[in-house]
C-alpha cells in the first residue's frame, strides 16, 4: 500500500514506454532529484532504449542504431532507473495499482506513467497485410524495409504528408522507382497550403519521384506467392509496386488505457489535465498518446517534451501546467527545406497573405499577418533559412515590412535581418521551449546544448544559436585566429611567413597575440608550414605545433601505446618485405592486423622502442606510411590486366606511381586514393578523394568520394586520359584543394562546398590561370619529399625525444601493459582504471 | 638551470629545462611509481601536473599540446581533447575532474 503510515516507503514510479518523450520524462525526474528519493521502473516495448525517432530516416545516411540513442551513456545505472526492454505492459489494475508486464513481471506502482506513443495507421484495404506491406515507425521497420528492398524495384507509399515524404525519400535512395500516393489534393497538406504544395511537387518530381495526388488506395494486389505486386487506386488505375510502406497518418496508442477504464478522447488520445494526470490521479499521460487540455492530440516531439516536464513537476510537486502548443516545424525532405509556422492557413479573421512563389527554383513564401502587421505565421517552401528568425518573431510586428521578409537577398530585400533583432524572450528552440535569454548566458554550442539542451531535438534552431554565441562564430579558425585556413594559407604563402609565432603575434586575435595558440590551430598552421616549405616536419619550433601522433610519427591507442604503419604503395608486397613485418612484430610482441588501406598495422609499441623497430623496418626498405598525418594514406588498387582477365590497363603500377608521388603531401585532412583495373571497380576508387579508372582507352578520374560517416560517391571530373594527363589533373586537383579547403573539412565536403562545376573549371580548364602555379608547388613537393623515419633515425637529435620519461631515458613505461587475446596482445585497460582514481 | 619537482616535501631534480621544447611536454617518474607531465611555456614558464588522463586513465598528458585561452594556459590531452589548466590541474571542460598539480622550481 502506498504511504502505509509510520514505515518508510520508497514511492515506485512505473513509466509505460520508452520512446522520445518517455526518456525526456526520465531526465527531467533526474533533474528534479525525483529519481534520488523513488524506484523508477520503466517498461518498454522495443528491443532497445529510446531513440530519436525524428532522425530515424537518417539511418539510411549511414547513421547506425547505436548514434541514434538518446539515452546517454550510463544515464540508467547512475540514476538507478531499472529499465525493461522488449518487455512491453499488457495490463493496468488501477484497483490495486500493479501493472503487468509480458514477461509475466508484475510491479505496484505509487505512480504510473503512460507515453506509449503512437502506431501508424494502416487503412483497412484488403492485400494490406501481405507480404512486402510495412510501415515507418522504428528500427526495426526500416530494417525489415532494407532488407526486402533488396530484392525490390518498385515501391509505393501511401500518405503524402511528412512521414509518407520521409519513407519515399528512403525507399529511393534504396534505389528503388517510387510512387506516392496521397489521398488530399496536395503533398504535405497539413503544414502547407496549395502554392506551397504545388513548389514542393514540382521539386519532389524534379527528384524522379512519381506523385499521385487526390487518388485513394482501395487495394493491395497480392500475387500467387502472397507477396505485394501492386496497388488499384481510387480512380481505377492500377499501379505495379513490390513493396508498400503505409504512412497515412498515426493514432494515439490508448488500448491499455481502455482496458482499464481511463477515460479517452472520442477519436483516440487518453484525456489529461494541465497537470497531465488521466482521470486517475495516479496516472499521468504524455507525448503522441495523450490528449491536451485543447482538445488536441500533439504528434510532434516539442509538445511532448513540454508534457513530459509538466508531468516530472507534478510529481516533484511543482506547479506548472500544459495547455497546448506551438506546431511549427521545418524538415528537410528529401533535401527540400519544408517549415510552417503559427497560423500557416491564414484561418485567421480578416488576415492577410504576403506571398513570394518562383516556380523554377521551387521556391515559395507565404506570411500571414494581421491587420496591424502583426505576423500570424507562415509557409516555406524550397528555401527555409529565414524559418529559425520569422517563428520567434510571431505575434510580434517585424521591424522591416513582411514584403522585405520573403524577398530572396539581392532582389531589393534589405540587409538579413539577424537575429540580434530578436525579443529575449522569443523562443529560439521550439523543440525545448528555450529563449533567446537562456542561450545567450553561454559562451559556446556545447555548452548551450548541454546546459539548456536547445539544439538537440530537431537541430533546425542550430543555425540561429550559432549566430547568437559570442564569436569565434565569426568563422575564425579558433579563439586564436580570426582567419580561416583558406585565409591563413594566403597569409603564410604570400608573405613568405615561416614560423607559428610570428603568425599568431602578427595576424591573431588581440588577445591571443603573444598567448600558447592551441591545440586546434597549431596543427593547422604547422600544416600550411609543411605544405608550403616542405621541411622536415618536427624541426624547430614545428616540433611544438604537431599532434602527438605527427610528433612521434605513430598513431596513439587508447593505453598511450603506438601503432605503426609501413607504407606498402598500391598494396603490393614481396614475401621478403611481408617476413620482415612478421619478424619484427614476433621480436618486439605487437599485436597486427590487416588494414581496410591495404596495408599491416602493428600495434603495442611503447614511444621508446619505435626507433628500433623502425630502423628494423627502413633496414629492409620500408618507409612511414603517415597514417599519423593529415597527409596521404593509401592508394589501393586492384590486381587489374596484368592477371584480371577483366582488366583493361595495369591498375597496380598507376596505384604505386601515384602513391609514391604524393607520399608525404601534408593537406587539411587526409587523403585516399585507389586504382580500379576496369570498370567492375573491385578497389572501390569512386569512393576516395581521387579515384581512377582503367577504360579501354586510358583512365577515368574521379574525385570528391569519401567512406566515413557521411559517404559520398565521387564525381567524374574528367575522361579517358591519358597516364600525362590524368596526373596532371591530380596534381592540380590536389594542390587547389589544401590551398582553399578549411581545416579537416575531406575533398567530400570541399567539392559539396564550393561546386564540381568551379573544380572543374580551375582544374581542367585553368579558369583562373593558376594551373603552373599549382604544377610547381607539386613538382617542389615531389622534388623534397624524403622519407621521415629515415630521417629522423639518422639524427640523435630528433632521436632524443624517443622517451618514456625525462629522467629515466631507459625505463619502460610501466603503465603501458598488454593481456593475452586471440594468440596475440591487447591493452590491458582495467589495469589503467584501476589505479588510484577511476577513469571516467 | 635544472628543473626540480616538490616531492614528499623534498625537491627531486629532474633534468634540464632547454631539454622541454617550448609548447610541449615530456614525462617524469617519480619514486613512488607516479608519473609526472611536465611543460615550458613559450615565455619559459615551467608547469607540472599529474601525467595520467582522469577520462582515460591512460599515463598521456604528456605528449599533448598546450594552449592559452583567456590568459590561462593549458594542456589539451592527446586522446580525447579535454583541456587542463596547467596552474590548478582543473578540467576546462568538465568542472568535475581535475588532475594534481606538482611545484616546480629551477636551481
Ligand atoms: C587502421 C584502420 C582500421 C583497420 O584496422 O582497418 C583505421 C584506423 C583509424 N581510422 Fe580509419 N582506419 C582505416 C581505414 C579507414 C577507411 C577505409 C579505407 O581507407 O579504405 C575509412 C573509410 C574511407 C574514407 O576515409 O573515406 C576510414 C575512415 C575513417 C574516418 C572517417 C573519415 C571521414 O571522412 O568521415 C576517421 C575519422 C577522421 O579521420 O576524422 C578515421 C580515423 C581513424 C583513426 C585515425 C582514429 C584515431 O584517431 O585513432 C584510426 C587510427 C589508426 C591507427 O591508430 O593506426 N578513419 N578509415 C584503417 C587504416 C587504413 C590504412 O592502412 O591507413
Ligand atoms: C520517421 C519519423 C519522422 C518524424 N519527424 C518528426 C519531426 O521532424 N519533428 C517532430 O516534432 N516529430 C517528428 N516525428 C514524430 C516524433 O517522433 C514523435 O512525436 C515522438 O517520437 C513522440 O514521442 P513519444 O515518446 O510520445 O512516442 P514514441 O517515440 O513513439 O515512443 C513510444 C514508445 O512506447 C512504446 N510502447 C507502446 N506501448 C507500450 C506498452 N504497452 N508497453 C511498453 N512500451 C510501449 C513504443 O514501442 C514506443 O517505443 C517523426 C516520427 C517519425 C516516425
Ligand atoms: S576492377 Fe576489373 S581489373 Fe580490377 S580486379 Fe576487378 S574485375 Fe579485375
Ligand atoms: S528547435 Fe528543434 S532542436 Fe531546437
Amino acid at each position: 500500500m502506498p504511504n502505509t503510515p509510520g514505515a518508510a516507503h520508497t514511492p515506485t514510479i512505473v513509466l509505460v514506454g520508452h520512446g522520445m518523450v518517455g526518456q525526456r520524462f526520465l531526465e527531467a525526474l533526474a533533474e528534479r532529484g525525483v529519481t534520488g528519493r523513488a524506484r523508477v521502473v520503466v517498461l518498454c516495448e522495443e528491443p532497445r532504449p529510446a531513440y530519436d525517432r525524428v532522425q530515424l530516416s537518417s539511418y539510411f545516411s549511414g547513421r547506425t542504431p547505436d548514434d541514434l540513442s538518446m539515452v546517454p551513456e550510463g544515464f540508467m545505472a547512475e540514476h538507478g532507473v531499472e529499465l525493461r526492454t522488449g518487455d512491453p505492459a499488457v495490463a493496468i489494475d488501477r484497483e490495486a495499482r500493479t501493472v503487468t508486464a509480458r514477461s509475466g513481471l508484475t510491479v505496484a506502482y505509487d505512480t504510473l506513467v503512460l507515453a506509449t506513443g503512437s502506431y501508424p495507421f494502416v487503412p483497412p484495404v484488403p492485400g494490406k497485410d501481405a507480404k512486402g506491406c510495412f510501415v515507418y515507425r522504428t528500427i526495426e521497420d526500416l530494417l525489415a524495409i532494407e532488407e526486402y528492398a533488396k530484392s525490390a524495384r518498385t515501391g509505393a507509399v501511401v500518405g503524402g504528408g511528412l512521414l509518407g515524404l520521409e519513407a519515399a525519400g528512403a525507399l529511393k535512395g534504396l534505389g528503388l522507382d517510387t510512387h506516392v500516393v496521397e489521398f488530399a489534393p496536395r503533398l504535405m497538406p497539413v503544414q502547407v497550403d496549395e502554392g506551397g504544395g504545388a513548389a514542393l511537387l514540382r521539386t519532389v518530381e524534379g527528384m524522379g519521384l512519381s506523385v499521385h495526388t487526390g487518388v485513394g488506395t482501395q487495394e493491395v494486389t497480392v500475387g500467387d506467392d502472397g507477396a505485394v505486386t501492386g496497388m488499384k487506386l481510387s480512380d481505377g488505375s492500377e499501379l505495379a509496386a513490390d513493396m508498400v510502406v503505409f504512412s497515412a497518418g498515426v493514432r494515439p496508442r490508448d488500448q491499455l488505457a481502455r482496458d482499464c477504464g481511463l477515460t479517452v478522447g472520442e477519436r483516440g488520445g487518453i484525456a489529461i489535465d494541465e497537470r497531465c494526470r488521466t482521470s486517475d490521479p495516479a496516472v499521468y499521460a504524455i507525448g503522441e498518446c495523450a490528449l491536451a487540455v485543447d482538445g488536441r492530440v500533439y504528434g510532434l516531439v516539442a509538445p511532448g517534451n513540454e508534457m513530459a516536464l509538466t508531468a516530472a513537476d507534478a510529481i516533484a510537486g511543482r506547479e506548472s501546467s500544459f495547455t497546448g502548443a506551438d506546431t511549427s516545424t521545418k524538415l528537410k525532405l528529401l533535401g527540400v527545406d519544408v517549415a510552417s509556422f503559427g497560423d500557416a492557413h491564414g484561418a485567421a479573421e480578416g488576415c492577410l497573405d504576403v506571398v513570394y512563389a518562383d516556380s523554377r527554383s521551387g521556391v515559395y513564401k507565404k506570411l500571414v499577418v494581421d491587420t496591424d502587421g502583426r505576423l500570424l505565421g507562415g509557409v516555406l517552401v524550397g528555401d527555409a533559412d529565414a524559418y529559425g528568425m520569422l517563428r520567434p518573431l510571431t505575434g510580434s510586428v517585424p521591424p522591416v515590412s513582411p514584403e522585405q521578409l520573403v524577398l530572396p537577398a539581392g532582389a531589393g530585400a534589405p540587409v538579413a535581418l539577424g537575429p540580434e533583432s530578436l525579443p529575449d524572450d522569443a523562443v529560439i528552440c521550439s523543440c525545448h521551449n528555450v529563449s533567446k535569454g537562456a542561450i545567450c548566458e553561454h559562451a559556446t554550442l556545447p555548452e548551450v546544448k548541454k546546459c539548456t539542451k536547445a539544439g538537440t531535438g530537431c537541430g533546425s534552431c542550430v543555425k540561429v544559436i550559432q549566430q547568437l554565441l559570442p564569436k569565434t562564430g565569426d568563422g575564425g579558425l579558433c579563439g586564436c585566429f580570426p582567419q580561416t585556413r583558406q585565409d591563413l594559407y594566403e597569409i603564410v604563402q604570400v608573405l613568405r611567413i615561416a614560423s607559428y609565432a610570428e603568425l599568431l603575434d602578427r595576424y591573431g586575435r588581440e588577445e591571443a597575440k603573444g598567448g600558447e595558440g592551441c591545440e586546434v590551430c597549431k596543427p593547422t598552421v604547422a600544416s600550411i608550414l609543411a605544405s608550403l616549405s616542405h621541411g622536415y616536419v618536427l624541426d624547430g619550433e614545428q616540433a611544438a605545433l604537431q599532434d602527438t601522433n605527427d610528433h612521434f610519427l605513430a598513431n596513439m591507442q587508447r593505453n598511450g601505446s603506438y601503432s605503426i604503419v609501413p607504407r606498402i604503395p598500391g598494396g603490393e608486397i614481396t614475401p621478403e618485405k611481408l617476413i620482415v613485418i612478421g619478424e619484427v612484430a614476433r621480436d618486439f610482441g605487437l599485436y597486427t592486423k590487416i588494414t581496410g588501406g591495404q596495408r599491416i598495422d602493428l600495434f603495442g609499441a611503447r614511444v621508446e622502442q619505435l626507433p628500433a623497430i623502425w630502423a628494423r623496418l627502413v633496414d629492409a626498405g620500408f618507409e612511414s606510411g603517415h597514417a599519423y598525418g593529415k597527409a596521404l594514406r593509401t592508394v589501393k588498387s586492384c590486381v587489374g590486366q596484368t592477371w584480371c582477365r577483366y582488366g583493361v590497363q595495369d591498375s597496380v603500377r598507376m596505384a604505386i606511381d601515384l602513391e609514391l608521388r604524393y607520399r608525404g603531401l601534408r593537406a587539411p585532412h587526409k587523403l585516399k586514393s585507389a586504382v580500379s583495373g576496369c570498370q567492375r571497380e573491385c578497389a572501390e576508387a569512386q569512393s576516395k578523394d581521387f579515384g581512377v579508372i582503367a577504360t579501354a582507352n586510358g583512365w577515368n578520374l574521379y574525385v570528391g568520394g569519401n567512406g566515413g560517416a557521411t559517404p559520398r560517391h565521387a564525381d567524374l571530373l574528367a575522361k579517358d586520359l591519358s597516364d600525362a594527363a590524368l596526373i596532371r589533373l591530380i596534381d592540380r586537383f590536389l594542390m587547389y584543394y589544401i590551398r582553399t579547403a578549411e581545416r579537416l573539412e575531406r575533398t567530400a565536403p570541399w567539392v559539396e562546398r564550393i561546386g564540381l562545376d568551379h573544380v572543374r573549371e580551375v582544374v581542367v580548364e585553368d579558369s583562373l590561370g593558376i594551373g603552373e602555379e599549382l604544377d610547381a608547388l607539386m613538382s617542389r613537393h615531389v622534388a623534397g619529399y624524403r622519407d621521415e623515419w629515415s630521417e629522423t633515425l639518422a639524427d640523435p637529435e630528433r632521436l632524443a625525444r624517443f622517451v618514456s620519461f625525462v629522467n629515466a631515458p631507459d625505463a619502460p613505461d610501466p603503465s603501458v601493459r598488454f593481456v593475452p587475446e586471440r594468440g596475440q596482445i591487447k591493452p590491458d585497460l582495467t589495469f589503467l582504471t584501476l589505479e588510484g582514481v577511476s577513469a571516467r | 638551470m635544472k628543473l626540480e619537482l616538490s616531492h614528499d616535501d623534498d625537491w627531486l631534480p629532474i633534468c634540464d629545462t632547454t631539454v622541454l621544447t617550448p609548447g610541449r611536454g615530456m614525462a617524469a617518474l617519480l619514486p613512488d611509481g607516479r608519473q609526472a607531465a611536465l611543460f615550458r611555456d613559450r615565455s619559459g614558464r615551467l608547469y607540472a601536473i599529474d601525467n595520467r588522463d582522469p577520462f582515460t586513465g591512460a599515463q598521456v598528458l604528456s605528449r599533448g599540446l598546450i594552449g592559452s585561452a583567456n590568459g590561462r594556459t593549458f594542456v589539451a590531452s592527446p586522446l580525447l581533447k579535454q583541456r587542463f589548466d596547467l596552474e590548478t590541474g582543473r578540467c576546462l571542460d568538465d568542472d568535475e575532474v581535475a588532475v594534481a598539480v606538482y611545484p616546480v622550481r629551477t636551481s
